[in-house]
């Protein structure tokens, strides 16, 4: 077996929230040793040239299209973009057609994950049939068959029974539920966050309110079943205090927020701009402003892309009838950067949210620079700057709010248990 | 000329110099309607199609009209009734026109922003005839004419909006003229019927009637519609007319020359007394009728003198 020695890299330790010049062996696809003196000799060495050298993203939330509709998303097509955008390992969800809701389904679906994406794939399952909301899935034989977390996506389960019962016997399972916190009678139809610009735009609007509503209750919930539990996008001010006041109470509760509310608002939107419109609506700059020092407190724990891939025809249509959400594989950590840049963020912090928080959650070992750890690593130049081509994305779907946006950091490499499965030209 | 705009999609991007251009020309063109030969040439061999993909009879009506006087080749499509239902898409819809080589389109759409979107897709001009809850620019425009001849003046005027401002696009543009121009607006409406963020309008808002239309030069009336509503927004409708009606009592509280004005189609004993409406001391809803056949004479003209002075595009 062979050896890999990275040299000459800036280190970024989500753990220790460390930074430092040094080296990283591999061995076994495995991370054996980092170090700052003097590096040991391995069978190959590469020299980073004083570029960062973090762990590899976990995206929790990643929507690929199979089954049902290949031509936006394939797992080959997810899978190049992944590596290209430096995601080691994609969390899929299951807001397929059909969704991924019986073991049999979920098998097929990692079988193929495996053959064709070069990157780790784990599958999430839905809670209930059909994501419906009526009755629960088999949660045991699903997790048995790979399931890593539980969730019926943007679907909310509106009866409190149901969601409660499903939340209980996941707890007997141990399984991870991730809702999407919304009240759906204040949501249903909304294009836009409710204030002056959806009204000058005409467009029919949620109130924030809805997100805090929908996580009251389920933290209600929470506290009747002592459920395992994470929020898929926290986007609001208003949410932020009842997120604190559950993790005082100790409610095994965490969140997270998705790459775009945390660099774009809702004037962002300007004439109709339907590759804006994702779920829940962007929000004002104080809720982003707010999302970002969440961010920075630990209150929020975790950045996705919550890549969904959407062709042409479903986003060229009037703002209303257009489908929603955004491609995000690729951009995730050039527009994570953005919050380094503006110094939101350091890049320790932006990767225990977008990495180590993540595996942590899914108790996965990856995530982190420590012995012993899987070699899932990206090597990237914070610094360099380009201007994005939407029809450069790997994805197949092209659907990202970025096009043609100045961004700065670019990945160079990624490694998936110690091999390179992107290599910039 | 001070109006250079490409299409007339909204209130939003004209500046008060551009809106005073339209209102000047429709001012001519007022005058042309009230001879016996009510002809021009001015859009002579162009051709103007009126897609409606929600109903209308008057908007569409007057623009039709506009056309024939100023001498386009008009041709009305109604859209619910053809390949909508058949699935075709809107980009699919404009492709098609588009090909057909037409000089001006107007517009109609029950979704916000679909006829920007529109006109992003078209080599000719697009004016929006109601996009949603969007704009109705050609609508504001034509209640500014009336104002501005009723009153001898469109600045400095104290105009209140009244009613279902929520689900208006006539108020969203009206709103936006009249600010321009520097008037002071008001709106006045139950809570329920006001949209998100309205503070921030640089509007006063009133809830009680009496209150709103204090002193104020102009009470413009809005339909209430019910057809867009999801229900539960008023009590009732007899609630409504109690308190948000206009009657003489309420229109006691405005200056005593104050003009009455709605949009129509009228909804009597909803949102306006019928005997109020029908007071040509008052009253100036007929004179806005007759606005609005010039206000869209001159925007056409305007935009089919910046069409013609643009280089022919080559089609893709």
């Amino acid at each position: 077996m062979t050896t890999t020695l990275l040299t000459n890299a800036r280190l970024i330790n989500p753990d220790s929230a460390e930074e430092a010049q040094g080296w990283l062996l591999i061995d076994q696809g495995r991370i054996a040793a980092t170090g700052q003196d003097a590096p040991p000799k391995a069978d190959r060495t590469v020299d980073c040239r004083g570029k960062c050298l973090a762990p590899g993203i976990v995206d929790i939330g990643v929507k690929v299209c199979e089954p049902g509709e290949r031509h936006k998303e394939s797992y080959r097509s997810a899978g190049r973009a992944a590596a290209a955008g430096g995601v080691t390992t994609m969390v899929t969800r299951p807001d397929t057609l059909p969704a991924i809701d019986n073991p049999e389904t979920l098998e097929f679906v990692a079988r193929r994950a495996n053959e064709a994406a070069p990157v780790n794939v784990l599958p999430m399952a839905a809670l209930t049939k059909g994501r419906e909301g009526r009755e629960m899935t088999e949660i045991g034989f699903l997790m048995d068959a790979g399931a890593v977390a539980f969730t019926d996506c943007d679907h909310v389960i509106t009866s409190s029974k149901v969601f409660s019962r499903a939340l209980t016997y996941a707890r007997a399972c141990g399984a991870l539920v991730i809702a999407h916190p919304q009240e759906p009678g204040l949501s249903q139809g909304a294009a836009a966050s409710s204030g002056k610009f959806a009204s000058l735009r005409g467009l029919p609007a949620v109130t924030p309110m809805a997100e805090r509503m929908g996580l009251d209750r389920d933290i209600a919930l929470l506290e009747m079943t002592g459920a395992r539990y994470h929020a898929d996008q926290i986007t609001t001010a208003r949410a932020l205090p009842a997120l604190a006041r559950a993790k005082r109470n100790r409610l095994d509760i965490t969140a997270g927020t998705s790459i775009h509310h945390l660099t774009l608002n809702e004037l962002d939107i300007a004439d109709y701009r339907t590759f804006f419109k994702v779920k829940p609506p962007l929000r004002s700059e104080e809720d982003r402003q707010a999302v970002i020092e969440a961010l920075r407190d630990g209150l929020i724990d975790i950045i996705s892309s919550m890549h969904t891939p959407q062709d042409e025809e479903s986003k060229r249509l009037p703002f209303e009838e257009a489908a929603s959400g955004a491609v995000g594989l690729e951009t995730l950590l050039p527009a994570a950067l953005r919050l380094y840049h503006s110094g939101d963020l350091t890049l320790a912090e932006l990767f225990r949210a977008m990495s180590l928080n993540p595996a942590k959650r899914l108790g996965l070992a990856s995530g982190r620079l420590t012995e012993g750890a899987p070699a899932d690593l990206v090597l990237f130049d914070p610094d360099a700057p380009f201007v994005l081509d939407r029809w450069k994305l790997n994805s197949k779907s092209k659907n990202t709010p970025f096009d043609g946006a100045r961004m700065q950091g670019k990945v160079l490499a990624t490694y998936v248990a110690g091999t390179p499965v992107f290599e910039a030209s | 000329m001070s109006f250079d705009h490409r299409h007339l999609l909204g209130i939003e991007p004209l500046s008060p110099a551009a809106i005073t251009t339209i209102l000047d020309l429709a001012d001519q063109y007022v005058d042309l309607n009230r001879r016996d030969m009510k002809h021009s040439d001015a859009l002579a061999g162009l051709t103007q199609i009126n897609m409606f993909f929600e109903n209308s009879t008057r908007t569409q009506a007057s623009f039709e009209l506009a056309g024939k006087r100023l001498g386009a080749d008009v041709m009305n499509m109604a859209m619910q009734a053809s390949s909508i239902k058949k699935g075709e898409t809107l980009i699919d819809t404009a492709l098609t026109l588009n090909a057909m080589h037409p000089d001006l389109l107007v517009v109609r759409h029950p979704h916000s922003g679909a006829v920007d979107l529109l006109a992003q897709k078209v080599n000719c001009a697009v004016l929006n005839a109601g996009d949603g809850r969007h704009e109705h620019p050609t609508q504001a425009l034509l209640d500014a004419l009336t104002i501005r001849r009723a009153k001898g003046r469109l600045h400095r005027l104290s105009i209140a909006i009244c009613g279902d401002i929520a689900h208006s696009r006539v108020a969203r543009s009206n709103i936006l003229l009249l600010g321009k121009m520097e008037n002071r607006v008001r709106l006045i409406g139950p809570p329920t019927l006001m949209p998100s963020g309205i503070g921030e309008f640089g509007v006063e808002v009133f809830d009680d009637m009496k209150e709103g239309l204090k002193d104020v030069d102009v009470v413009m009336m809005l339909r209430l519609q019910r057809e867009r509503m999801d229900g539960g927004f008023i009590p009732s409708e007899r609630e409504y007319y109690h308190r948000y009606g206009l009657d003489a009592e309420k229109l006691s509280h405005a200056k005593e020359d104050a003009i009455i004005m709605h949009p129509g189609p009228m909804n009597r004993g909803v949102e306006i007394d019928g005997e109020l409406a029908d007071d040509i001391n008052r009253s100036v809803i007929q004179e806005q009728v007759e606005m609005g056949v010039a206000v869209r004479m001159a925007a056409m003209d305007l935009l089919a003198r910046n069409l013609r002075a643009r280089p022919k595009e080559v089609m893709v």
